[in-house]
């Protein structure tokens, strides 16, 4: 069966799928193959970041909602250029297509709205953001002084499926089978924790009430 | 021609945002999204480095992450319902019963 | 012919009994307590006899037995080992001898009693001790049986336990011992330090090897092994627990504070004698100590109304005597003077009990009288003992008593003023003994609604044997008798250059024991009137009397009260506020500070929670990538201690 998907994928090549496709826009915009790779590369990096920042700037979560769903997209195709194609697919099914769906679907359940003024958390603000930024200067610093890192070019080869299958079904069944089983788990959790009359208020305030003494 | 350190600076990049989103935001599903964006960030590394060395295991972890992150999303959001249900607010700074 | 006397038997008997009726004797009938609690003193006396046949047959002395290593620390040898010679042997015919008179006396005194076991246990352990003491080779054995004894005085003066007062006496005689036994144990360590031994035979033979040595270091010697006798045998200032000591069964009394324990202190003075006769300082201390207590105790018991008080006294004047004896140099005197007071002394505290019995549980003089009509042979008893106390021709105290007297007019210095004292304590002695005879038997009841009862012959037998003795104890003569110790406790020359002196001296005080009886009849037949008026026309003189010249109230106040708010104080406040109050409150300030500081980290805040890992991973990186980081530039940080 394997060796029939791979006969089917193997008719559309999406290597040359790929280069046919972004030659084409190359030929169309007058550029050629690597030009075209940093152009892709800058554009969709910059949705990247400007999903991220406009997550962390709009106060309402069904906008952050939205701007998540476009890095999601972003990111696939940036992995399609560093020839993962079936993590690009598997990335607008899964995280865009059902996870992010799902966010929204509970922001809507919830009648979530725009933030709130609250207390803050002073810690937060002075041990957090330095932390933050001390990581990632770190790690960039790591990066950019960091020898031996190959680039990425349009011709390179993409990794198939089968390539991918044959890996998964094979050394590594034992976690994929686990994962399964997680999966279900996770399916039986949620089923519980969501159903109603599971979250009682009243006990919530009673605990309250207990706790600071009142 | 892309020197792979820039995918591996946007990686860190994502990543930094999405701590800093967990930081700073107050709505509960905000902050569960910021926890999606690191998550995110991290599998673009992994892939960058598969790529980097032929490595087809490198997208296999993306893979379970993907995975991971799924299950984790249904439960996590299975949680903020209760916790809505209970405390009938999103906002994270009220959650704190579990104070000392 | 130096076959074993099997002398380790004479202790371990009592102490048989002792395990036996401590353990068991709860479940066993009564019957058999006591016969278990008779065979160990007989058992042990008939040891002590055939020892005594031996020696008579020609033993080699002093007899050593050894029953193995103690201590082996360098030049410190000390083995576990009973000497036996003429001292010894007459220590131990008086301990289990009496011993034994007294425990039959005591199966008919306690019979009612429900601590029966617990009593000959304690009293059997008794036994053990004194034995261990008398017989003991070195000084620490003998400090073993010293401490020992006096647990055993501990245990049996606060028999009745339930009575605070008795709790109390028995606490009282234990921590004066203990002053006392502070005296003897710096006693052993000097000792220690100057000879390098603590056996006796082999102090002897160093100090005979030193004939020039006297003075300085051995009078401290003697000096502190005398402040160990005081705390025993109740001298002053060590006396006061003996009164207290009365709170006991009226048999212990008879056995510890009377034969046996208090003789102890002269026990040892005589034993280790050698070391005395090398300071003449430290003798007359003691002939002081013994004079001054002599007549002091006995002031003290003209006045007394309880029975067994004046006895107590009694007994420490006695003792008075016998370390007057000892501070002249006449160490057989001083034993003679301890086995005839041992007779008629036990003797007397026996006949007290079972006055004390008949008249149902009354001890006050006050309310007696009239009791040789309904206690017959008790009364024959007492008389044979008073008339021995006060030393009348030809009964035991008589003999002893001259002995000790002549012997102290003979010492040159202040032989004579010592002499009388001893003349005029005397006197006081006689006087209040037959005041007590007199109030006791003679005359005609004071207490009509008790109607007194002999007691059984369980009790008068020994009351009996201990009369005959108190009359003939003394026949053997002082000349037979210090011939026969000498060889253990050395010589006295009693020469002297008037011709008679002795029969003059004596003669003198026979007079004044009779003077003395005169006196107390007048007072107490005659004109009973007399005592009362007399104590009213000198009324300070008679209340210091009664209060026993308030030494307990002076002693507590300069010492006891000091010294429990001394140790309250620092106790109370030093210990228990300031330094375990302090510990406690350091940490549990320091449990409360910290938690404060980390209560502040569980705040519940998310955002908080997210910053602190955020920084820890931080660390982490900046931990493991720094290095690294710097190593590429050429900077080591590992070998700059990182």
């Amino acid at each position: 069966m394997l060796r029939g998907l791979s006969l089917i994928g193997g008719t559309f090549s999406p290597a040359s799928t790929r280069t046919t496709v972004s030659h084409a826009i190359g030929l169309v915009a007058g550029v050629n193959d690597g030009t075209m790779h940093l152009i892709l590369f800058i554009v969709f990096a910059g949705f990247c970041l400007a999903g991220a920042i406009n997550l962390l700037l709009q106060t309402h979560p069904i906008n952050s909602a939205l701007s998540l769903v476009v890095v999601m997209s972003s990111l696939a195709v940036l992995y399609l250029l560093l020839g993962a194609e079936f993590l690009a697919a598997a990335q607008i099914i899964v995280y865009a297509g059902a996870i992010m769906v799902l966010f929204t679907f509970v922001v809507m359940l919830l009648n979530a709205s725009r933030e709130e003024r609250t207390m803050g958390s002073g810690v937060a603000r002075i041990l957090g953001f330095p932390a933050v930024a001390v990581v990632l200067g770190v790690i960039a610093t790591v990066i950019l002084r960091a020898q031996g890192m190959g680039s990425a070019t349009l011709s390179d080869p993409i990794t198939s499926t089968e390539d991918l299958s044959r890996v998964l079904f094979r050394e590594l069944l034992l976690p994929f089978e686990v994962t399964s089983v997680l999966i279900l788990i996770a399916i039986l959790g949620a089923v519980a924790l969501a159903r109603p009359g599971n979250a009682d208020p009243a006990r919530a305030d009673r605990a309250i009430a207990e706790r600071t003494g009142k | 021609m892309i020197p792979l350190n820039w995918y591996l600076l946007l990686s860190a990049t994502l990543f930094s945002l999405g701590v800093v989103g967990f930081l700073i935001k107050r709505n509960l599903i905000t902050v569960f999204m910021s926890i999606e964006l690191m998550l995110n960030g991290v599998n673009l590394s992994f892939v960058t480095f598969a790529h980097q060395w032929h490595l087809v295991k490198g997208q296999i972890f993306v893979f379970f992450v993907m995975v991971v992150a799924a299950a984790e999303a249904a439960v996590g959001l299975a949680i903020i319902i209760a916790v809505f249900r209970a405390r009938s607010t999103l906002a994270v700074d009220r959650i704190d019963l579990m104070k000392l | 012919m130096n076959s074993s006397l099997h002398l380790w038997l004479i202790p371990l008997l009592p102490f048989a009994g002792f395990l036996i009726n401590g353990v068991l004797g709860r479940r066993l009938p009564k019957s058999l307590v006591s016969m278990v609690a008779l065979l160990a003193p007989l058992a042990s006396f008939a040891v002590v006899l055939n020892a005594a046949k031996s020696m008579t047959a020609g033993l080699a002395l002093p007899h050593v037995e050894t029953f193995g290593q103690w201590i082996n620390a360098g030049t410190l040898h000390i083995d576990f080992s009973f000497a036996l010679d003429q001292l010894s042997l007459i220590m131990l015919l008086v301990v289990t001898g009496v011993g034994f008179l007294i425990h039959i006396y005591s199966v008919g005194y306690m019979h009612d009693d429900e601590g029966y076991a617990r009593y000959f246990s304690y009293l059997n352990l008794f036994l053990f001790f004194m034995t261990v003491l008398v017989l003991a080779g070195n000084a620490l054995l003998m400090f073993v049986g010293w401490e020992g004894v006096g647990l055993a005085s501990y245990l049996l003066i606060g028999f009745w336990y339930q009575k605070t007062t008795a709790a109390g006496a028995g606490k009282k005689a234990f921590i004066l011992n203990r002053i006392g036994d502070f005296g003897f144990l710096i006693g052993m360590f000097l000792l220690l330090a100057n000879f390098g031994t603590l056996t006796f035979s082999e102090i002897a033979a160093k100090l005979a090897a030193n004939p020039g040595w006297s003075g300085g270091i051995l009078t401290a010697l003697a000096l502190c092994l005398l402040l160990g006798a005081t705390g025993k045998s109740a001298q002053l200032p060590l006396y006061i627990w003996l009164p207290d000591a009365m709170e006991g069964p009226t048999p212990v009394s008879a056995l510890i504070h009377a034969a046996t324990m208090v003789t102890a202190g002269v026990y040892m003075i005589a034993r280790t004698h050698p070391l005395y006769d090398r300071s003449p300082f430290a003798l007359s201390i003691v002939a002081i100590v013994g004079a001054a207590t002599a007549i002091f105790a006995a002031t003290i018991a003209l006045v007394q109304t309880d029975i067994k008080r004046v006895l107590a006294y009694s007994t420490i004047s006695q003792l008075g005597y016998m370390f007057l004896g000892c501070g002249v140099a006449a160490y057989s005197a001083a034993i003679f003077h301890l086995m005839t007071h041992a007779f008629f002394k036990a003797l007397l505290f026996l006949a007290a009990g079972a006055v004390i019995h008949g008249m149902g549980g009354e001890q006050d003089l006050r309310k007696m009288g009239g009791l040789r009509k309904h206690l017959p042979i008790t009364f024959w008893s007492v008389t044979a003992a008073v008339i021995a106390i006060a030393g009348i021709y030809p009964f035991a105290g008589f003999f002893s008593k001259d002995a000790i007297l002549y012997a102290a007019f003979l010492q040159s210095g202040s032989g004579k003023v010592l002499w009388f004292v001893g003349l005029v304590t005397a006197l006081l002695t006689s006087f209040y003994m037959f005041r007590l005879w007199y109030l006791t038997f003679m005359g005609t009841s004071r207490n009509p609604e008790v109607h007194p009862h002999e007691s059984p012959w369980s009790m008068l037998g020994p009351l009996v044997i201990l009369a005959l003795l108190s009359v003939g104890g003394g026949w053997i003569g002082i000349e037979k008798f210090s011939a026969y110790l000498s060889p253990a406790v050395g010589s006295l020359s009693l020469e002297s250059s008037t011709p008679h002196l002795e029969i003059i001296l004596s003669a003198l005080a026979v007079t004044v024991a009779l003077l003395g009886w005169l006196i107390a009849d007048r007072f107490y037949r005659a004109n009973p009137e007399t005592p009362t008026k007399l104590a009213a026309s000198v009324p300070a003189g008679y209340n210091l009397l009664a209060n026993k010249y308030w030494i307990d109230e002076i002693y507590g106040v300069l010492i006891v009260k000091p010294l429990m708010a001394l140790s309250k104080f620092v106790l109370e406040w030093i210990v228990d506020i300031a330094i375990l109050g302090g510990i406690a409150w350091l940490l549990g300030g320091i449990a409360i500070f910290t938690g404060a500081i980390l209560q502040r980290w569980q705040s519940g805040n998310l955002r908080s929670y997210a910053a602190w890992l955020a920084a820890g991973v931080a660390a982490l990186l900046l931990l493991v990538v720094v290095p690294v980081l710097l190593g590429s530039h050429g900077i080591d940080i590992k070998r700059m201690g990182w």
